[in-house]
């Protein structure tokens, strides 16, 4: 399948600031993660919380720049363009965030906030509006509110929002980052199942960013698992979530909560102890080697390379380089 | 989904755009309800109106004196502030007096918000060196005390209503900026501004529709505050006699030539302070009221 994205090999440590300046250290917020996003398809990426997800969606879209790493979308390296290559490419790829309260404008009507994206590309301010309410139409929002402001609208109304200012400037790529994680669980299925519509209304290949296992086991063709700023477990959705190969995967998926009563073992339930360590300090060769119940020596020692473990399903353990 | 969208554009055809309850309709409905700052503001029209319009509301010339009359008290028949040390009409010189306290009041914090604002924005928004260089060069001028500052500067800059102005705004451009930096910091973090770079948007652009418009009512509430203590600055300048030349009224420097004659007739040598205080303090309630009121309202 022809790939509209690809990544390659993306870094980038936060320094940290002591007094008057100096450098103390850093944070490796995202550490060599590569992977490619094929046209028309959808990739999950799930993690906990602080383990660079987002961090990741803004290297790409170089909201914040990245120290290392190559993203090549449609035979051009985003991280090479300079200021004004990278503003006529921006447009390609749009950006859905995480809090509907902070992303849109609350001095702008919503019309106004969905039609920004094509004043900037140069429309005529009328124009963009009968554009945009196209859009508002698209996502759903009935056309009396495109006078209203952002206050009077609930989470859900500010997402549809939120996603039709997204699709206005008609991306390619989509990178919804924790799109629905601040929506209540019924607004969330109604704004998924729109992400669904309109994904294949618009042709559009989608990142889907979550902490939630359920949504990207939904959303997604493919699957990345990350912790820690690395990916340790990638695949097609199939694969990851019915057979998975990484420790780390195993005890995520474990630790979902079901509706299912079956006689789960303690044992299970505390499959992932502890905390998230901190990321200014890693934890030597293997990040999950701290929380890892199968952990050896080696694994403090190097990083392990991505195994492959079924037909484009690859997971970053030791354990696994033996048994294949 | 798909019957969702149709549904709910059907309720709905044929309505293109719904005017809301205009905002500034809103804003000035919550501003009647405080009488205070209500009575202030009639108080603050009074004057300013009965200023600017000096040559029909003042009943003589106001450099014209009698000798005869001078320093009559306050409520004398056809003088109603009574007359100052040379005969002249005290309301008279006054009103005009008040057209360049006035202006010496609103000038010099307009002409801070232009340019420390302008600085304050470019410091919040662009950050690191930027910021440094901006803010701690204003934060220099920010250490002199203010009067001395002022003071210094009009006094190097010889007398003249002019360059009490420009004093007066050199000193009020620090503190205006440092508000336009904080609350410009606070707005850049917002998620829609990540979202209009990430749509090609300029710089200027983003600034214009995204951080001007959500950092205005902090900035116009804080000016507002200004004006009040930049009518004492201003009029503290001219009573050092920084300001105006005589015979020109002047609200300041009328209270220069009266303190001459506070033994004779203390009531009269007051009035001008009086001015000045009633006008700063109407401008503070006024500016106080507006801040309850555009806080409330986001």
């Amino acid at each position: 399948m022809e790939q509209i994205l690809e990544v390659t090999g993306i870094s980038k440590t936060f320094p940290v600031q002591g007094m008057f300046g100096r450098k103390k250290g850093g944070v490796s917020a995202v550490d060599g993660v590569s992977f490619s996003l094929p046209k028309r398809g959808t990739l999950g990426i799930v993690g906990e919380s602080g383990c660079g997800k987002s961090t990741l969606a803004r290297l790409i879209m170089r909201l914040i720049e990245p120290d290392t790493g190559k993203v090549r979308f449609e035979d051009a390296d985003l991280l090479q363009m300079g200021k004004s290559e990278l503003k006529g490419i921006r447009k390609h790829i749009q950006m859905v965030f995480q809090n509907p309260y902070s992303s849109l404008n609350p001095k702008l009507t919503i019309l106004d906030n969905v039609a920004f994206p094509l004043w900037a590309n140069g429309e005529a301010k009328e124009k963009a509006r009968q554009n945009a309410y196209k859009y508002l139409d698209a996502v759903g929002l009935p056309r009396s509110y495109a006078a209203k402001f952002p206050h009077h609208l609930s989470g859900g109304q500010r997402q549809r929002v939120a996603i039709a200012r997204a699709l206005v400037l008609e991306p390619e790529i989509v990178i919804a980052d924790e799109a629905v994680s601040a929506l209540d669980k019924s607004v969330q299925a109604q704004v998924l199942n729109l992400f669904q519509d309109l994904k294949k209304e618009f042709d559009l290949s989608l990142i889907f960013i979550s902490h939630d296992l359920h949504v990207v086991e939904y959303m997604s063709d493919e699957v990345m698992v990350m912790y820690l700023g690395r990916v340790v477990e990638q695949g097609p959705k199939e694969q990851v979530f019915g057979k998975p190969a990484h420790p780390y995967t195993q005890a995520l998926l474990k630790s979902v909560p079901s509706m299912e009563i079956q006689s789960r073992t303690l044992e299970e339930v505390a499959a992932l102890k502890g905390e998230l360590p901190s990321p200014l300090n890693p934890p030597s060769g293997c990040r999950f080697r701290t929380r890892c119940m199968f952990a050896e020596e080696r694994c403090a020692a190097a990083a392990p390379p991505p195994v492959e473990v079924g037909t484009g399903h690859t997971a970053a353990c030791f354990l696994l380089e033996e048994h294949s | 989904m798909a019957s969702n969208i149709q549904h709910l554009t059907e309720a709905t055809i044929g309505k293109d755009r719904v005017k809301e309850p205009s905002r500034a309709r809103e804003l000035w409905q919550a501003f009647c309800k405080r009488k205070m700052a209500l009575a202030a503001l009639i108080v603050l029209m009074v004057i300013l109106i009965g200023c600017l319009a000096a040559p029909w509301t003042a009943p003589y010339d106001p450099y014209e004196g009698a000798v005869k009359d001078r320093l009559l008290p306050i409520g004398t028949p056809g003088h109603l502030l009574g007359t100052d040390e040379q005969g002249r009409d005290l309301l008279s010189r006054i009103l005009y007096g008040g057209r360049l306290s006035l202006l010496s009041g609103f000038a010099p914090v307009l002409l801070a918000v232009l340019i420390g604002g302008g600085l304050g924005i470019a410091a919040g928004y662009f950050g690191r060196l930027v910021n440094m260089v901006i803010m701690r060069s204003l934060d220099i001028v920010y250490s002199f005390p203010a009067i001395l500052l002022a003071i210094g500067i009009s006094a190097s800059l010889g007398p003249g209503i002019s360059n009490v102005i420009i004093s007066a705004t050199v000193v009020f451009i620090p503190p205006i900026a440092r508000i336009a930096e904080t609350a410009v910091k606070e707005v850049r973090k917002e998620e829609y501004i990540e979202a209009a770079i990430s749509s090609g948007a300029s710089h200027s652009l983003v600034i214009r529709f995204h951080i001007f418009k959500n950092i205005f009512n902090r900035l116009f509430v804080y000016s507002t505050t200004q004006i009040g203590i930049c009518l004492m600055l201003a009029s503290g300048l001219s009573f050092l006699g920084l300001g105006v030349a005589p015979p020109t009224p002047e609200w300041g420097f009328m209270l220069n030539n009266l303190k001459q004659v506070i033994f004779i007739d203390p009531i009269v040598t007051i009035v001008p302070g009086v001015f000045i205080f009633i006008t700063s303090l109407a401008m503070n309630l006024v500016s106080d009221a507006l801040s309850d009121v555009l806080d409330a309202k986001g």
